[in-house]
């Protein structure tokens, strides 16, 4: 018998969303020892089942039908004091984002603590001490000390690391992972993926893993569930999934994640020798913080010496992990943050030499489409606003301006008449298109993109892409591409440029960069991206139906 | 959106019945006129009259013979005219500083926020007293003096938002699509801050309406304008023997201020759904 089932599984959203089930029809079993991966885009109720198996489903939403046994023990119905026995001590969590799952005011060792406490387990004394061994066991540095931080005082990944020291206090027979790994960089990633695959086996722990990311899914599943709109579409082992997709939902997903290789290897010379449209030399960018009349400020070099040049019809991407000043640099060039030293020559003007008003009419000409759907448009102003502001402050006449905006819009294919509608009434690929349109409206020579695929789904990804690519064409737009994804940057960029603490460490033409890197940080990079030894299978097995 | 908003709205039970005393208190203040011509200040029965006792006088009459109900009908206009324009003299002032003070940083937000602190440490009633005893007592001054002592909770509220509003990227978009600075300010940036101002607002008019009744309450309003405050300070007295002089224009007062704060209340839960504290 397996240890977890769940049969028929429903769940109710509240009236007035945009369907009536969450899930529904969702049967799966959970034996000893397996990682289970369920994968899905946002909104396929990936989470909302396992959040059913804690008891966590939100305001509202209520079971609708079905079964979720534990040891054969009917807990889908449980009263809350009946869970809190089962949570933490035979099923417990990890959370996507370990900074607002931690408690920020509690020291790291007391929220450790606090698991035993709420199960009445062990002396202080005690309890002290296992927190302390359970830091070591996920592998953090020095946990005698690290037990007296506070969260903020910790890395992403290290917080990460104390909420699964957490989740495995109690030795949990069942443990959850909610996209864990989302919000880390990859190296950071790679290093969870192992650890998680490592406690796993040494303490026969079942695992459900939930995903977006089947690069993820390749490195540690054993048995994949894929989920569309509230459905199981397929399930099977990883290898049936993965290299015998049978559902075109999952081939397509599979299809849609940008592999390394797929940039087609011409124009790179070509676009050498078209003339430099924009010119950076020693860029120089410094942040300090703190400091105090006894204590030193910290100061992060955030852009160190940074020199260029982007040539027209080309584009740069610039990758590094977070922190390490590729955004800075981005931000810096167009004078959203004004540099320490260095200047940035866009065709002939210097814009670091520039200001007020002279500087609003240059930088039409270097446009920027940002990570954020959500917040890179202005919730309560109607798309035909958003796109007209910047012409009729360059002088464009408003309606002049409006048919331009009805032109971009079927450009970055949307219906014209989207010009009458709020920014909340699309979804996040749609917006993403919109904020590219407002990139265009001022017919820029140079867009930065800053993450502009970063926070979609990986169809809506591969589309926007393709957009990109197209738009680049057909405009000659020259790019600076601002990603931490690798996988992204081999897919358009002619040029790619490594950042680490912001130092350049590495440039060169994609495929050299990506195929022989010269240094050490770029190929551990390289080696961290997920499903990397994988990829070359699955992308044969899709292409082979 | 304002469909949503509205729907909220009416779903919270305070909010809604704060709503009906407003409405009521609005047009008592519009009608009342029309249903006493007469002044309130005119003498029409004999004095300490208490209430039901007499045709006509439903609320008997106070220590001159003047008519309660006259004075309290009267008096609504007084307290609903001071609260609401005192309220958008405060967010004038208020607003703009803090717009300024919260999108360029630096010196100007030192210098601004240094300034409202030099407001904020005087206590606004004592404040609002001194400016009293240097103008004189007329309307318009108690108006500007409730306004002037009213403010600087406004500039910290718009600040605070500005200032987390101005990194949003739809404002760097801005600044990068060739937008002026006034035009970011007005256009991107103060109309996604409307929510918590117009809740602050709300409240803000509660306040001035108390204001107004305590200034007038120690003899420092507009002795030409019969309001709450002015009843319940002449009749305080003869609290003893006449106590509902003081108790009628006071439950008035009570009833008018609690519904602004209902409806603010209202206006917090349905304007920011996402902070109500219902939810959980």
């Amino acid at each position: 018998m397996s240890l977890l089932e769940i049969e028929n599984l429903a769940i109710a959203l509240p009236a007035g969303a945009d369907r009536q089930l969450a899930v529904e029809n969702i049967s799966f079993g959970l034996s000893k020892g397996e990682i289970l991966c369920i994968v899905g885009e946002s909104g396929s109720g990936k989470s909302m089942s396992a959040n059913a198996v804690m008891g966590l489903l939100p305001e509202g939403v209520e079971p609708a039908g079905g079964h979720i046994r534990f040891h054969g023990r009917e807990i889908l119905h449980l009263t809350e004091d009946e869970r809190i026995d089962i949570r933490g001590k035979s099923i417990s969590m990890i959370f996507q984002e370990p900074l607002s799952a931690l408690n920020p005011l509690m020291r790291v060792g007391a929220q450790i603590c606090e698991v035993f406490e709420a199960h009445g387990l062990l002396t202080p004394a005690e309890r002290m001490a296992r927190a302390v061994e359970l830091l070591e066991e996920v592998g953090l540095p020095d946990p005698d000390k690290t037990i007296r931080a506070y969260p903020f005082q910790l890395s992403g990944g290290q917080r990460q690391r104390v909420m699964i020291a957490m989740a495995l206090a109690l030795e949990p027979e069942i443990l959850i992972a909610d996209e864990p790994t989302t919000a880390l960089d990859v190296t950071t990633q790679a290093q969870i993926l192992a650890l998680i695959e490592e406690l796993r086996r040494k303490h026969e722990m079942a695992v459900i893993f939930i995903t977006h990311d089947f690069g993820v899914v390749a490195d540690i599943a054993d048995r994949v569930i894929v989920m569309q709109t509230g459905q199981i579409v397929e399930q099977g082992s990883a290898e049936d999934v993965l290299l015998r997709p049978s559902h075109p939902y999952t081939k397509s997903l599979i299809a849609a994640i940008p592999g390394m290789k797929d940039k087609p290897d011409t124009g790179q010379t070509h676009s050498q020798q078209s003339p430099v449209i924009l010119s950076v030399k020693n860029l120089n960018k410094t942040f300090s913080t703190g400091g105090g009349l006894f204590k030193p400020a910290r100061v992060v070099h955030a852009v160190n010496d940074m020199t260029f040049d982007l040539h027209l019809g080309e584009t740069i991407g610039i990758v590094g992990e977070s922190g390490s000043g590729k955004s800075t640099a981005g931000r810096c060039i167009i004078r959203l943050i004004d540099p320490d030293s260095g200047t940035v020559r866009l065709s002939d003007v210097d814009l670091t030499a520039l200001n007020g008003h002279a500087l609003r009419m240059a930088r039409s000409k270097a446009q920027m489409i940002f990570q954020d759907p959500y917040s890179s448009l202005n919730p309560r102003a109607r798309i035909g606003r958003i796109l007209t502001e910047g012409p009729i402050a360059h002088g464009v006449p408003r309606a002049q301006a409006l048919d331009r905006a009805r032109e971009l819009l079927s450009l970055v294919g949307l219906d014209p008449s989207a010009v009458d509608r709020f920014p909340h009434e699309f979804s996040g690929g749609q917006r993403q298109r919109i904020g590219i349109a407002r990139a265009l409206a001022l017919d820029p020579d140079v867009i930065i993109a800053d993450e502009a695929v970063s926070a979609l789904d990986v169809s809506i990804q591969a589309q926007v892409l393709d957009l990109l690519a197209d738009l680049k064409a057909r405009l000659n737009l020259s790019m600076l591409f601002v990603t931490h994804d690798l996988r992204v940057a081999a897919q358009i960029c002619d040029r790619i440029m490594v950042m680490r603490r912001g130092q350049v460490v590495e440039m060169g033409p994609s495929a050299q960069v990506l195929g022989q890197p010269a240094h050490d940080y770029t190929r551990s990079l390289l080696d961290a991206i997920p499903g990397r030894h994988h990829e070359a299978a699955m992308r044969q097995s899709v292409a082979s139906y | 959106m304002m469909l949503d908003g509205f729907k909220r709205f009416a779903r919270n039970r305070g909010a809604a019945i704060g709503l009906v005393i407003l409405l009521f208190v609005i047009l008592t203040a519009i009608l009342g006129p029309l249903l006493y011509p007469d002044s309130p200040w005119k003498m029409v029965q004999r004095p300490f009259l208490p209430p039901f006792t007499m045709d006509g006088l439903p609320l008997g009459t106070d220590a001159l013979g003047r008519d309660v109900m006259a004075g309290l009908v009267h008096g609504a206009r007084i307290s609903l005219l001071v609260g609401l324009v005192s309220t958008v003299v405060a967010l004038l002032i208020g607003v703009p500083i803090g717009a300024l003070a919260g999108y360029f940083g630096g010196f100007i937000d030192d210098a601004l926020m240094r300034f409202t602190e030099f407001f904020q440490t005087i206590p606004s009633f004592a404040l609002a007293i001194v400016l009293l005893a240097i103008f004189q007592p007329s309307l318009f001054y108690v108006i500007l003096a409730i306004a002037i002592v009213s403010w600087p909770p406004v500039a910290r509220l718009v600040r605070g938002e500005v200032l987390s509003l101005r990194s949003r990227e739809y404002v760097e978009a801005a600044m990068l699509s060739g937008q002026g600075t006034l035009q970011i300010i007005t256009r991107q940036i103060l109309p996604n801050a409307l929510p918590p101002i117009i809740v602050l607002a709300s409240l803000m008019v509660a306040t001035a309406i108390l204001l107004e009744s305590s200034l007038s309450f120690l003899g420092l309003g507009d002795p030409n304008v019969m309001s709450w405050g002015y009843m319940i300070g002449t009749a305080r007295t003869v609290m003893r023997t006449a106590w509902w002089l003081s108790f009628i224009p006071g439950v008035a007062i009570l009833l008018t201020v609690l519904a602004m704060n209902l409806i603010g209340e209202g206006l917090n839960d349905a304007l920011n759904p996402r902070l109500s504290r219902k939810s959980r």
